[in-house]
């Protein structure tokens, strides 16, 4: 683009050397071309990079901040699906029964538990695994593909096998179990075992991804540091929890965000978890989390009003929680 | 000059780009239904395209009833979109029909799901009843997809008249009668006595279980009762109708003296039990054989038998719809009633195990001769017409679903995990509660 106003800037004086092949165009109707192409490329400059940035924000304006609006605005009425345009004005009270909403809450405390269930482990290996393979190996590349490979997969065929894996009855994991002198545990039906399982689908998932953005920043450690930590005599674990890990502190907590986010949006896992194939979490919601209970309200009991206001709460607990991840990463700057 | 044109050019280039895509992606904003049917209209060459969506396995395509429509009407060219799950199709379902957007020409819904759309969406729905003959069908089939100004919006394509399916190897080990007229007599009349026998068979049964699951069971009574969670003036009874607590005691009593499987229906683990042959009877709609079959091992053919339930009721059946907003809803309404009349049904039921929710077809040799393989010698035609037509003239009501689904998966299944009864009733009750409220 840069050469496009380079010769558009330079083509007003080039345009006298034109000039003979028309000699009816004059001095005066040059000069107000040349004002004009001049307007033109000032209101280029100015205006084209709105053009160019626009799409998105047409896109983010189409696809997030009208819907935003809009389920605000569905929230403060009673609406049902089957007939979405029929709006009855109800105030607040779709967001004050939610106060004594017990499987709302119930809801929210399964993400919060699941949440940690399945962030803090998850994290915690993605460090061990990236650790390992920040070691000289072999077939390194190998190795990494295949972390992420877990990654890739749709989270549907992965949640249908581990429902397998985790039957009952029939299931591979209690089949071991047995072999072990364990008797089977009802992973579905079951509070914490189910939320065991689930929080595993999401773990075996992201735990890889997590591995590769830890190594990447691993990688970017200069080597000198632990050199000259090794020169004054420190262990590997010294290395690790010395050099290693202050210097992953931006990463680390990178990742804790965005985990922090996906276990709060926690959805298709719970869903295709359940055995009754509801979307009520299990028969006693044992593992229905805040997503789960949002696509119930709206989807399965067509109360668009209600789940409106869900998804509203839901989205002022993130902010709330947003807010403290702030607060709290910048004391931990402050403090280093 | 060459410069600045390339540059006018180039703008040009670049606007048009922007242009199609803005282009793109408004059209792809836009109501897609209405161009797939102009292209397939072109592309048949003339021919009116008329398009069915469907759910499950309705199997009009399998019994061949396209090709014959086709033959019948040379310029009509059918196609169908098929979703696997009614909990998928219906959500899409109501929100195109609120929408005026997407829709096939004919649409069918379920009979759970048709007190919603006659309450909801009669306004979108073509009149059917001029097409489709209303002596042809079952009364209280017709009546369910008539509105109260009495516009018929759903012609019937099969009902689900349910007996009872059981293993007769199972029974006898048991010690109980394998003949089907003794087993019919054994609990006619009374879900108790059906119960009770479940209990007799339970003393002697080796590492089975006498039904399959407690929501078949609850299923079962529930369908047999005239008024279950409406009353006839649409008002929610199900907490306080003595016919459903009794049911969900009953229920729960069967699952406590571990008279039942304790697993879900239509889940991998269930499939299980039936190929491993893990209950000697369940709660037997017609599709259900051709499920019975698809999960069956080799050896469990022509073990099963097929006896009347203690009291007839319906388990499930559908509706074909045609919307008004479509291209072709003339030519939609007659195809829709040509598929659900007594001829293609009784093929259909050949074919495909769907009975007919007309009558007149009962007499046909199609329904007259059918067997199952798994059944073996049974008059399947025979017994299944017979329980049609006893089935009560039952109030249903737009939330059904939602209650029956509250009841079994977050009711009786915890009798089977150990819960008591009255927790699980509670629970239910609770849930159910804050699914209806709007």
């Amino acid at each position: 683009m840069t050469t496009g106003h380079d010769t558009a800037a330079a083509s007003p004086a080039k345009e006298g050397g034109a000039a003979p092949a028309r000699p009816s165009a004059g001095p005066p109707d040059d000069e107000r071309r040349r004002a004009r192409l001049s307007r033109r490329w000032q209101r280029d400059v100015r205006w084209s990079p709105y053009a160019f940035v626009s799409p998105f924000f047409l896109l983010f304006l189409a696809f997030g901040l009208f819907p935003l609006i809009y389920t605000g605005w569905a929230s403060l009425h009673q609406v049902e699906l089957t007939a979405p345009t029929d709006m009855h004005w109800v105030g607040f009270r779709n967001y004050t029964r939610i106060f004594d909403d017990d499987f709302f809450w119930n809801a929210a405390k399964n993400t919060l538990t699941i949440g940690i269930i399945s962030t803090v482990p998850q994290l915690l290996m993605a460090m061990g695994l990236a650790h390992i393979l920040n070691y000289k190996l072999r077939g390194s590349t190998f190795y990494r593909v295949a972390m992420l490979a877990p990654y890739a997969t749709s989270i549907a065929a992965a949640s249908l096998v581990f429902v397998l894996l985790f039957g009952r009855d029939y299931g591979m994991i209690n089949w071991a179990l047995n072999h072990v002198g364990i008797d089977n545990i009802d992973w579905q039906n079951d509070k914490w075992p189910s939320q065991i399982a689930v929080s595993s689908i999401v773990i075996w998932r992201w735990t890889g991804y997590n591995a590769l953005i830890y190594l990447a920043a691993m990688q970017a450690i200069p080597q000198d540091l632990y050199e000259s930590a090794a020169l004054d005599g420190a262990s590997r674990w010294q290395q690790f929890f010395h050099v290693t890990l202050p210097s992953l502190r931006p990463t680390i907590l990178f990742t804790v965000v965005v985990s922090t986010i996906g276990a709060s949006q926690l959805f298709g896992e719970p869903l295709l978890f359940d055995a009754n194939k509801g979307a009520s979490g299990g028969s006693q919601h044992q593992f229905q989390t805040l997503g789960l209970y949002l696509y119930e309200q709206g989807w399965v009991n067509q109360h668009l009003g209600r789940a409106s206001a869900i998804a509203w709460t839901m989205f002022l607990i993130l902010i709330v929680v947003g807010i403290v991840n702030y607060v709290i990463s910048r004391r931990l700057r402050a403090s280093s | 000059m060459r410069a600045r044109t390339r540059t006018a050019r180039r703008r040009v280039v670049v606007l048009a780009a922007v242009a199609s895509l803005g282009a793109g992606l408004l059209a792809g904003c836009a109501d897609d239904g209405k161009d797939d049917s102009n292209e397939s209209s072109g592309g048949g060459g003339g021919k009116t395209t008329i398009t069915l969506g469907l759910f499950g396995t309705a199997g009009f395509k399998e019994s061949g009833l396209y090709k014959e429509y086709e033959k019948l009407h040379p310029n009509v060219h059918i196609e169908q979109t098929v979703v696997e799950r009614n909990e998928n199709y219906y959500p899409a379902l109501i929100n195109h029909l609120t929408t005026n957007s997407g829709l096939q020409d004919i649409q069918m819904v379920e009979v759970g799901n048709i007190a919603e759309v006659v309450q909801t969406q009669s306004a979108k729905l073509l009149d059917l009843s001029k097409y489709g003959k209303k002596s042809d069908y079952l009364d209280w089939k017709w009546q369910q997809a008539t509105t109260k100004d009495g516009q018929t919006i759903g012609v019937g394509t099969d009902v689900g008249p349910m007996a009872i399916c059981y293993r007769t190897d199972l029974f006898k080990a048991a010690g109980l009668p394998t003949d089907r007229e003794e087993v019919g007599k054994l609990w006619a009349g009374s879900w108790d006595k059906f119960v009770d026998v479940g209990k007799t068979y339970q003393k002697k049964a080796k590492g089975t279980t006498f039904l399959d699951s407690p929501g078949g069971l609850l299923q079962a009574i529930l369908s047999s009762e005239t008024e279950r969670f409406y009353d006839s003036s649409g008002k929610v009874i199900y907490k306080t109708n003595p016919a459903v607590k009794s049911a969900f005691d009953l229920t729960a009593d069967a699952a406590k003296a571990g008279l039942v499987g304790n697993q879900t229906q239509f889940q991998p683990a269930w499939d299980t039990t039936i190929a491993n042959s893990k209950f000697a009877a369940m709660s037997c709609p017609p599709w259900m054989l051709g499920y019975i079959k698809g999960k069956s091992k080799a050896d469990a053919k022509g073990k099963w038998d097929i006896a009347q339930a203690p009291k007839s009721g319906n388990w499930g059946g559908s509706f074909l719809t045609v919307p008004k907003s479509g291209k072709h809803t003339e030519e939609a309404a007659k195809l829709a009633a040509w598929l659900t009349a007594p001829e293609q049904q009784a093929k259909l039921f050949a074919v495909q195990g769907s009975f007919p929710s007309t009558p007149a077809a009962y007499d046909s040799d199609a329904v007259k001769n059918a067997k199952n393989d798994m059944t073996g010698s049974a008059p399947i035609g025979t017994i299944f017409a017979e329980a049609a037509k006893n089935i009560p003239v039952q109030t249903i009501g737009p939330k059904d679903q939602i209650i029956q689904q509250g009841l079994t998966d977050n009711g009786v299944v915890l009798v089977t995990q150990g819960k008591s009864a009255k927790d699980a009733w509670d629970n239910a009750v609770k849930t159910i509660d804050n699914n209806l409220d709007q």
